[in-house]
């Protein structure tokens, strides 16, 4: 099948346009995240996402309220995150171990209360981006809009958080809010994401074109730039590559992103080395 | 009369269970050019955190320009450079400029954006004071330990702040461009105005350079002129001849 004969799909069509839309949203999400040693907020959401979605199947609600209902209880999550690591004074890898573990729970117990993983339960966790419907793709377009106008009014006031938090809050920066709009921002992209990568993978797609980027970044503007760059060429190049192939979409877009990172680490190292 | 831009009073922090700091009280007024001194692990850099309220204290009061520190909110009258950046990230991606466009952030109203001529300008003129044009477009994390510092002194400038608070600036710079910077300060504390508050291991050059000294360790032990410090008897007993000597032979 040639690509034209492919692109004339509908499915294909809205996996290309929502595909493209959360995997920027997660690549430039994911620069500031792993600068700040977040790489992993995405990982632990996804597994609290998990756990809204169990309650949303054993409550047998359509696919679409599904991924309603996990926004509320993953911002939650994130602010509980948030609140571990101030209150508790806990450390951000075990406020997310705490809140990942507590999601997956939650998730086991309504599998089993239910009668075991079902086949709607295993669909998220390794996600379908090819049955992706028409509301998915418009709530996808909306989310981007807010999550990019945020990013842009908070830009500097992140980049200065994410560079070093105490030097920003003595240029009046409050940390605190950035801070909060950062991971409300992560919990809305990871719930958008399940739908890609699936729950299990999709802390991917925020770490892997990220780390991808800062490879060879000469600027942070420019880190934004080329992970949103390596996360859409890994999204569409995947969906056209899986249909064709008959390959799981998700984790063929996780492996390009892979090949997309080694190279670029290939690259750095040569342009060093001469 | 001169105005109190800093005041510090019974100021009192705990860390780890003991006494960082005792009851420290002093002011800093518009003009000054504080020099504050002590061993390591005295409590220098912990009172800079308390009085930029970056650390609670147990005890006491700060106020910054007549605001209580935890109210303050105009942060664009201070620049501020923390000791060796403790855990920036060598594999941060911004460039130079970007780094230095950073310290124009808190003159800034919501949403804070950093452009235009004025700020370009003020850039501008950062990096060249630091000397330090021709590697804006570096990363900060790939250049030495002195050309970050530079950088990072480039952003505590920029605004033109009416109080700069320095901790341990001069550590990673070679002898010419300490020198440089040390003249730098001087040109911004007698031409601008600006308040300087300099905490330094420097004690060789302090002598030259402050026109008050504060010595901690943990406690006040002196606050008061250099020429006090030098006449000053009870000192030579404390800190001995021979430190008292190098901090008041260039005086």
């Amino acid at each position: 099948m040639t690509l034209m004969a492919m692109l004339q799909y509908g499915f294909i069509q809205r996996a290309l346009v929502a595909g493209a839309l959360i995997a920027v949203l997660c690549a430039v999400l994911g620069v500031f995240l792993v600068l700040r040693r977040l790489s992993l907020i995405g990982d632990g959401l996804a597994h609290v996402t998990f756990g809204s979605v169990a309650v949303a199947l054993f409550a047998q609600v359509n696919p679409l309220a599904v991924t309603l209902a996990a926004i509320p209880l993953v911002m939650l999550s994130a602010l509980g995150i948030l609140k571990l690591m101030e209150r508790a004074k806990i450390f951000g890898d075990a406020a997310v171990g705490i809140v990942s573990s507590l999601g997956i729970a939650v998730g086991v117990l309504l599998a089993g209360l239910s009668g075991g993983f079902s086949v709607d339960l295993f669909s998220y966790l390794f996600g379908n981006i090819l049955s992706v419907n028409r509301e998915e793709v418009i709530i996808a377009a909306l989310l981007f809009v807010i999550i990019m106008a945020a990013i842009s009014l908070y830009y500097h006031e992140l980049l200065a958080v994410t560079f070093d938090e105490e030097l920003a809050r003595t240029s009046g920066v409050r940390a605190g809010r950035v801070n909060l709009v950062l991971v409300l921002l992560t919990s809305l992209i990871v719930v958008l994401a399940m739908k890609v990568a699936g729950i299990m993978l999709v802390s991917s797609l925020i770490v892997l074109p990220a780390v991808t980027a800062l490879q060879v970044a000469t600027g942070f503007r420019t880190a934004l730039v080329l992970a949103a760059v390596a996360a859409l060429f890994s999204v569409l190049a995947g969906i056209i590559t899986s249909f064709a192939l008959d390959l799981p979409a998700g984790a063929t877009i996780i492996l390009l992103n892979f090949a997309l990172f080694l190279a670029a680490f290939a690259g750095r190292k040569l342009i060093r080395r001469h | 009369m001169s105005v109190e831009i800093l005041s510090v009073e019974n100021l009192v922090c705990r860390y780890q269970g003991h006494e960082a700091l005792t009851d420290v009280s002093f002011a800093v007024t518009a003009g000054d050019y504080v020099g504050i001194v002590g061993p390591n692990g005295s409590g220098k850099s912990t009172l800079i955190r308390a009085v930029l309220g970056l650390v609670p204290p147990d005890n006491g009061r700060v106020t910054l320009f007549g605001v209580p520190v935890a109210s303050f909110r105009e942060w664009r009258r201070i620049g501020y450079l923390p000791q060796s950046m403790r855990l920036f990230n060598p594999a941060f991606p911004a460039t130079v400029e970007e780094v230095v466009r950073l310290g124009l952030l808190s003159q800034k109203r919501f949403p804070r954006r950093v452009g235009g001529r004025r700020d370009t300008s003020a850039v501008e003129w950062a990096l060249e004071a630091l000397g330090i044009t021709g590697i804006r477009r570096k990363l900060i994390g790939e250049l030495s330990g002195g050309q970050q510092q530079r950088a990072l002194l480039a952003r505590a400038i920029v605004g033109r702040p009416e109080l700069l608070i320095l901790d341990e600036p001069t550590t990673a710079l070679d002898p010419e461009t300490r020198e440089r910077f040390y003249s730098l300060l001087g040109e911004l504390h007698r031409g601008d105005g600006t308040t300087i508050i300099l905490v330094t291991h420097d004690t060789g050059s302090i002598g030259s350079l402050a026109s008050r000294l504060i010595y901690v360790d943990r406690r006040i032990i002196f606050n008061g002129t250099l020429e006090d410090f030098c006449q000053s008897e009870e000192m030579t007993a404390f800190f001995g001849e021979a430190s008292q000597h190098l901090i008041c032979h260039r005086h």
